[in-house]
């Protein structure tokens, strides 16, 4: 059975306090209307959808919930994620999974600036496009994007896969496109399988850390 | 911070809403920026130039500025007093009454000149401005907002937006310029006249300036994104139009929504969720460094 959690009549903090103390169970967020921090810090494995457009930092720091915003995310969206699933069928505004540690985050619109920054072992799989410095600083977890990246894609990475099948703006600091192997197509395959989205993994790009920022280049003595 | 909202109509039937939508939206951004607030209405462009005008003591002889006025531009001046403000309508010269009045009255700030726009502002709660200035009740053609939250300078009303200092032209400012100094000198020697030290009239007075000089305002717009250093989302109103900027690194969010009935733009979603027909509108973040503008002439 779904509850009904409607943000018409219950203030923000009413409804995450409702979800929070929830252990299981199948949830519904009304009227949510571009309101903030919903879907908060959640610690169990709840099912929830929330119907409609949500505002900044939707679904931060989930643990083992599932959440599907049915319209756009703003600012935010699934930052910090633990474990569990986000996702979004519209599209997200910047930093997407910001910081995300695990879990799966699913965008089947697109997501704009920074998409993955800073992402720590969060998987994230983007139907559009993203924009620039995506996977900025990103030290774990995979990027898997079917549409275009903008410009500056995984500047000053320290590892994680990012996966494009469109066109990329322009590369940032130590990223570098990498051979496709075998492994890396069954690592796409298995992403857009547990995203429900369609797409041939030879399509994709695979980019990584070139691994030149690790250490400091004597070369490089005279520019500082 | 600092919210920021633009409404653009399509459909002329909305035209009575357009103060009542736009107070909803600002409504909504209050949590952005509780300091001040203001906004500009563009109606029906009259035949008739109309200046706004704000007393900053509150004591101005509106009667015996008009009478200087009216012998400056050698046309009658009417004067509509609302609050602190005043809307001198006159067949004169606007851009004449306007430096007339910055040059003979100092406690007096202009805060716009035009044939469509009226433009009010003040400090404090926005939904205590907007009530105020009655903003729900007035009609229009298209409208920009700001709630403020001041971060790098006083909360006085010199520091609050809209600013205009070109005919029928205003723009609202999330963000902050880092070369309005130079900017405003460089704009200063072009014959703009500047009221605050604030940066965001100085891309205002930029935006007016390559207007004058022939610029489209695409064309002025797409210049500023190479003149302007700094962050920021801009909303501008024209005599006819509206239109929507972000800088190229685009940290200042901005979302927009359009039906076949208006556009709307703003900092987040939730001022744009209580439009009528939001449901079916086309949502989407405008791109960095990418123009996008409306037009009721086209």
């Amino acid at each position: 059975m779904t509850a009904d959690l409607d943000l018409a009549t219950l203030s923000v903090r009413q409804v995450n306090a409702a979800l929070q103390q929830a252990q299981e169970g199948s949830y519904r967020v009304l009227h949510p209307g571009g309101a903030h921090a919903l879907a908060c810090g959640l610690d169990a494995p709840l099912e929830i959808s929330i119907d409609g457009h949500a505002g900044y930092y939707c679904a931060g720091m989930s643990k083992e919930a599932d959440i599907t915003v049915m319209g756009n995310a703003g600012t935010g969206c699934a930052e910090n994620v633990m474990s569990g699933s986000v996702r979004v069928k519209g599209d997200v505004s910047q930093s997407l999974a910001a910081s995300g540690h695990g879990g799966l985050v699913v965008v089947e619109g697109s997501a704009s600036a920074r998409a993955g920054i800073s992402m720590k072992g969060v998987d994230i799989v983007v139907g559009g496009d993203v924009g620039h410095m995506s996977a900025f600083m990103a030290q774990a977890g995979r990027l898997v994007v079917l549409g275009d990246a903008g410009t500056d894609l995984g500047d000053s990475i320290y590892e994680a896969e990012i996966y494009i099948r469109g066109n990329v703006a322009s590369l940032g600091a130590d990223c570098i496109q990498k051979p496709m192997e075998e492994q890396h197509l069954a690592v796409v395959s298995q992403l857009l399988d547990r995203a429900r989205l369609d797409a041939d993994p030879a399509s994709f790009t695979r980019y990584g850390s070139a691994r030149k920022l690790y250490h400091f280049s004597i070369d490089h003595m005279d520019e500082y | 911070m600092c919210g920021i909202v633009g409404l653009f109509l399509k459909n002329s039937a909305l035209q009575p809403e357009l103060g009542a939508l736009t107070a909803r939206m600002v409504h909504e951004m209050v949590d952005r920026g509780p300091d001040s607030a203001g906004f500009a209405i563009y109606d029906v462009p009259e035949t008739r130039s109309k200046i706004t005008c704000l007393s900053l003591t509150g004591e101005t002889d509106w009667q015996a500025l008009s009478v200087d006025v009216e012998r400056v531009v050698g046309e009658a001046v009417e004067v509509i007093e609302v609050e602190d403000h005043a809307i001198l309508h006159s067949a004169g010269d606007g851009a004449v009454a306007r430096n007339r009045i910055i040059e003979i009255a100092p406690d007096v700030s202009v805060l716009s000149v035009g044939h469509a726009i009226e433009l009010f502002k003040g400090i404090g709660d926005p939904d205590a401005i907007t009530e105020r200035f009655g903003l729900a009740r007035r009609s229009g053609r298209h409208a920009i907002a700001h709630t403020r939250m001041a971060t790098e300078s006083a909360v006085v009303i010199a520091g609050s937006h809209p600013f205009s200092t070109g005919a029928d032209t205003c723009l609202v400012h999330n963000g902050s310029l880092s070369n309005h100094n130079r900017l405003r000198e460089r704009l200063r020697r072009s014959g703009e006249t500047f009221q605050t030290e604030n940066d965001s009239e100085v891309a205002a007075g930029y935006l007016a300036w390559r207007m004058r000089e022939g610029d489209t305002l695409e064309v002025a717009i797409e210049r500023a994104l190479s003149d302007l250093d700094g962050f920021y989302t801009l909303a501008i109103g024209t005599r006819d139009g509206f239109a929507v900027v972000r800088d190229p690194i685009a940290c200042k969010p901005a979302v927009i929504a359009e039906t076949d009935d208006w556009v709307a733009m703003s900092s987040e979603f939730r001022a744009i969720a209580q439009l009528p027909g939001v449901a079916h509108a086309q949502i989407w973040e405008p791109k960095p460094a990418t123009v996008y503008a409306w037009s009721h002439a086209a």
